[in-house]
């Protein structure tokens, strides 16, 4: 039996089709996945992701818990508020899975992690955090939408609670409200475009979610989240990048805080040795040139050797298949490779991600 | 529920035919097989004359969620495709029995139809994969 967000009959009375997705039902999309796709483009839409794990570490020794913990720096979130995405590593310097880190105040963080990746991460957290003075706490009672595209914002201001209203209205992008109040407000999301992810008590998700729909904002599943964090350029865990691969062979160097040199956070010592020896494969952008369609674990042939897709699909804005690759660090070089689809090799220009951002196309 | 029309004949592999009682028969895939798939956003037909025993792989249809292919229903040539599909995929979607028909083909035997599933036969297949 799957796992159910609080939001899964709201879900059937707008019409979706459901699927287990990491061990929970949720909606694929509600009759067109390109529809929604390119509502959240032009106009607002709604994701329900409550299926993500919100975990909050909190102590006196919650910063340097972190900075161990994670390769990005948690140090600069210099100010309560602020948030950034970083990769947690095994010493192998492999990618146990990616995450947003919220600062919440001078000892209080909240982290959201993938939904697939839960037991496993909760675990490491546990195993990590031993020997810190901290509390690491998952958030199960907390539901989370995602609502996102040009008009997201003043479609959701007015239907926030009255004191969350105008500290939302002043977020920078990357940042979060950090009020004493059961919700909380965040400019970020996962689909190239501005936006709220709001996290609020699973007991009022409902409401929320049917403001949004009665204010004209359009429900969209994860076919929709799929396709529009691709052309944002955006990783997938488990497809992207796996505990297989670091994060510097996942288009991910820049998520890695190497300074200052001293912070010896899980997983450095890997990565500075693959720096040093030369990273052997590289992520790349595809934008296919011929007729077909993208898809996982194709072949990419290349002037060095062969690649992988890891993320492929048809993409609405750009109107061609996309993919993001994994290919020789030499062929990452060439202007065009091949991909082999269904048995022949079609011609794909390599770009550099994003392809698609705040609804322009960059490639 | 998917639209099942009385008219057609089916396959297993959720293609329908018209009998257009010229010699020819038209093929696309049906209302069911569109649902399952979702948003169409690339179709691959066959080349015209090229010929195919029943149940050989001889078009793609290629939705958001994935490629699959689309079987000869019976032994025979193919005399015509929906050059429509090539700019317009979603057809497929929006009229699986009309405008988003895939191909036409010339049976190499005239009753060759008569061994397919009837609306019937096929909605009780249907009924019976979704248990």
């Amino acid at each position: 039996m799957s796992r159910q967000t609080p939001l899964h009959e709201a879900h059937r009375r707008a019409g979706a089709r459901m699927v287990d997705f990491a061990g929970w039902s949720m909606p694929l999309h509600y009759g067109s996945q390109i529809a929604e796709h390119h509502a959240v483009r032009r106009a607002a839409g709604v994701f329900d992701v409550s299926h993500m794990t919100i975990v909050d570490v909190e102590g006196p020794q919650a910063t340097p818990f972190l900075r161990r913990l994670l390769a990005n720096d948690v140090a600069r979130l210099e100010t309560p508020g602020r948030a950034l995405y970083a990769c947690m590593l095994n010493p192998e310097g492999g990618v146990i899975d990616d995450l947003i880190v919220y600062r919440r105040g001078p000892e209080q963080y909240r982290l959201v992690v993938n939904a697939a990746t839960r037991e496993k991460d909760l675990d490491w957290l546990a195993r990590q955090a031993e020997g810190f003075a901290v509390q690491v706490r998952a958030r199960d009672d907390l539901a989370m939408l995602a609502v996102q595209g040009p008009r997201a914002r003043e479609q959701t201001l007015p239907l926030l609670p009255a004191p969350l209203r105008e500290a939302a209205a002043a977020l920078a992008p990357f940042q979060a409200t950090v009020l004493e109040h059961p919700w909380m407000a965040a400019r970020t999301g996962y689909t190239g475009e501005d936006g709220f992810e709001i996290l609020l008590p699973a007991e009022a998700a409902e409401g929320l979610w049917e403001a949004l729909l009665g204010a004209g904002v359009v429900p969209a599943g994860l076919g929709a989240r799929d396709t529009l964090r691709l052309e944002a350029g955006m990783n997938l865990y488990g497809a992207d990048m796996t505990e297989e691969t670091t994060p510097l062979e996942s288009g991910l160097g820049w998520t890695v805080a190497w300074e200052p040199a001293e912070r010896d956070f899980v997983g450095r010592a890997a990565l500075e040795a693959q720096r040093a020896q030369g990273v052997p494969r590289l992520q790349v952008g595809l934008v296919l040139e011929d007729r077909g369609v993208l898809r996982p674990h194709q072949r990419v042939l290349t002037s060095a050797g062969t690649g992988e897709v890891t993320s492929g699909t048809h993409a609405p804005t750009v109107g061609r298949s996309i993919a993001l690759a994994r290919v020789p660090a030499a062929g990452a070089q060439d202007p065009e490779v091949r991909v082999e689809v269904r048995g022949r090799p079609l011609r794909a220009r390599v770009v550099r991600p994003p392809f698609v951002r705040h609804g322009r196309v960059r490639v | 529920m998917s639209e099942i029309p009385t008219d057609l004949r089916y396959t297993k592999t959720h293609e329908w035919v018209r009998d257009e009682g010229d010699g020819t028969l038209t093929v696309g895939i049906t209302d069911h097989a569109q649902e399952q798939l979702g948003d169409m956003v690339f179709v691959e037909l066959p080349e015209i004359g090229a010929g195919f025993a029943a149940g050989d792989a001889c078009a793609v249809v290629e939705s958001v969620k994935a490629a699959s292919d689309v079987y000869a229903p019976v032994d025979g040539e193919v005399t015509e495709v929906n050059e429509a599909l090539a700019d317009s995929p979603e057809l497929v979607n929006q009229d699986p029995y009309g405008d988003g028909w895939l191909f036409k083909m010339k049976p190499a035997e005239t009753d060759a139809v008569e061994a397919l599933l009837d609306a019937e036969a096929y909605a009780d297949y249907l009924e019976e994969e979704a248990h």
